[in-house]
């Protein structure tokens, strides 16, 4: 166990090392959530009517981190697919370390570039306008919930990356899955605009219950979200826990079994 | 005592419709080197990968160091090193990263892994780019980074899956130098390699595979004799076909081998043989368009054992999808 936990710290490591080697790695995934900041503030944003203190921003803001976790499905994938391309997955898997360090390892790294990610995001809102107003205990919760969805979704990744073979594949494969959940949400204009059946959709997408949670833990009094009474827009943070759980228990033994069975 | 056993490998992919391996049997003596000779898909690299705990056969029997492969995978990863035909290193580290790295993931602790590592970088003439990232190196560099990486442990068995495809020929030298250097050290090699000048070079015994088995084993001598060492090849006017086969035939101790314009045979003593043609020639007022001696390739001992040349026919369905290395 000790060594189990001291190879998945060195597999970590190696993607520190990789931002301190590269320093343009975080600048690549922080400046798309950034343009998106700099568009919706100030070409949408004006013509929104948000109805909220504050203004669009402070519903803008909940909706782009949420987007900007949710890339790390794709960001996960990309880097594992392209570790198996170059051979080093076969390297690592022919040393005599821990099984599942290896993917283990790359969640936890990936987890700790969503936080530099996170960081960098959260001073690009402070700097359009958002402020939250609710305290530092429940602003902190609202970044442990993003946080916790970037986890589970790059669990998702992982799956995606062993089985999809080209790097290249697995990144559009990535933009295709995340551009829909993304934007067929709350995130960025209110769900009762649209047609029946796809505010069906964005109500229990999960990207909308994560975006309403956050809105919430941010102090936020209204949803634009929110429509009918439907489960996951009035218990969004309940929703969202139990999407992740969910997402856990089902990806992280999928995905281990997977990487294990890889020699058949 | 044998270090590495297979007995009988059996390999599919697609539920059996690409054969890799079909009863692919070779063992290598301790201390030795055994060149696996073979053609694109001969089932070069899925034998490694079996041997290396990477892929588990069909059916078939395995062991590394007296270690079942497929039984105890962990306790054979801590007797061998593998390095592939591409190099599998983190390319945005630098080289001093990835050994230090590899070092601690073998469970040195971290001042034996740096120390570790830079010996090694020393060793293969890397500490100038030591610290610079895997992205600036030459092939051949990044070959012997890949290499390095395999050492970090002082493995006993050595697996080397074409570690000088792709290279220039000078980072073909270097690399022979690198691996002889190691071989006089004691370590057991099992080396694929498509080039039989290579397999000449490095290995104490040959295994020819072709489609997934062994079709001819032995030293290089032994191959040589059986392929009939260098070829004697002449190119002249179509007229003079006739009579220059008659010259090549008497010269040769084996059948010639006649195409469009060209006679071709096994000769046994080399430049003695040439100087006779030649003067055989000149006598019949012949002159050759072409003249000269020919080393055997794989195609030349593929064509001697197989009666046809080696193909890469064999996996090219899974060659679509495989991921940057063949299977």
């Amino acid at each position: 166990m000790k060594n189990a936990i001291h190879d998945v710290m060195i597999i970590t490591k190696r993607q520190l090392l990789q931002l301190a080697r590269v320093p343009e790695l975080l600048v690549f995934s922080t400046i798309q959530p950034v343009m998106f900041v700099l568009l919706f503030r100030y070409v949408f944003g004006g013509s929104i009517d948000s109805g909220q203190p504050g203004g669009y921003v402070q519903l803008l803001m909940p909706g782009i981190f949420v987007q900007t976790v949710a890339f790390t499905l794709a960001s996960t994938a990309v880097g594992l697919a392209e570790d198996m391309k170059k051979g080093l997955i076969d390297r690592f898997r022919s040393l005599p370390i821990s099984r599942g360090a290896v993917i283990i390892g790359r969640t936890f790294g990936d987890a700790l570039l969503n936080i530099l990610v996170l960081i960098v995001m959260a001073l690009a809102g402070y700097a359009v306008g958002w402020r939250p107003t609710s305290g530092i205990v429940q602003t902190t919760l609202a970044f442990l919930f993003l946080f916790m969805f970037g986890y589970a979704l790059s669990w998702i990744g992982i799956l995606v990356g062993l089985s999809v073979k080209e790097a290249r594949t697995v990144q559009s494969v990535g933009f295709l899955v995340t551009f829909p959940l993304t934007f067929l949400s709350n995130a960025f204009a209110p769900t009762t605009g649209m047609p029946r059946a796809l505010q069906y959709f964005a109500e229990w997408n999960p990207v909308s219950t994560m975006v309403a949670a956050c809105r919430q833990l941010f102090g936020l009094e209204n949803e634009f979200g929110a429509t009918a009474n439907s489960w996951p827009s009035q218990y969004p943070l309940e929703t969202s826990l139990l999407y992740m759980v969910v997402l856990m228990a089902v990806f992280i033994p999928l995905s281990i079994r997977k990487y294990k069975n890889f020699s058949s | 005592m044998k270090s590495v056993i297979a007995e009988h490998l059996v390999k599919t992919y697609r539920k059996g419709e690409v054969v890799a391996l079909n009863d692919l049997s070779l063992d290598v003596e301790e201390g030795t080197v055994l060149g696996v000779l073979g053609p694109n898909g001969a089932g070069k690299t899925t034998t490694v990968r079996i041997l290396a705990t990477l892929l588990q056969p069909d059916s078939g029997h395995a062991t590394v160091a007296g270690i079942d492969v497929i039984k105890h995978p962990d306790k054979v990863r801590e007797q061998i090193g593998l390095s592939g035909q591409y190099a599998a290193v983190d390319e945005t580290l630098t080289g001093w990263d990835n050994l230090v790295m590899f070092g601690r993931l073998y469970h040195l602790g971290r001042q034996s892994s740096i120390d570790r590592a830079n010996e090694l970088l020393e060793r293969f003439d890397l500490t100038e780019a030591a610290r610079r990232p895997i992205k600036t190196y030459s092939g051949g560099m990044r070959r012997r980074l890949d290499l390095a990486a395999s050492l970090i442990v002082k493995p006993k068995i050595l697996f080397l899956d074409e570690p000088t495809t792709g290279l220039d020929p000078r980072g073909r030298q270097d690399m022979w130098s690198v691996i002889q250097e190691l071989v006089k050290g004691g370590v057991t090699l099992l080396l694929t390699t498509q080039y039989l000048e290579e397999a000449d070079q490095l290995a104490d015994e040959i295994a020819v595979i072709d489609r997934g088995t062994v079709i001819a084993r032995g030293t290089s001598d032994s191959l040589k004799k059986q392929v009939g060492g260098e070829r004697l090849e002449i190119t002249v006017e179509p007229e003079d076909l006739a009579t220059t086969n008659e010259i090549v035939a008497k010269i040769s101790a084996h059948a010639t081998h006649v195409d469009l314009r060209t006679v071709s045979a096994p000769v046994l003593h080399g430049s003695k043989d040439l100087m006779e043609a030649l003067r055989a020639l000149d006598e019949a007022k012949i002159h050759p368009l072409d003249i000269g001696l020919k080393r055997p390739s794989l195609d030349d001992v593929f064509l001697s054992l197989t009666g046809h040349v080696a193909e890469e026919t064999v996996l090219e369905p899974i060659a679509k999808k495989k991921r940057g290395g063949k299977k």
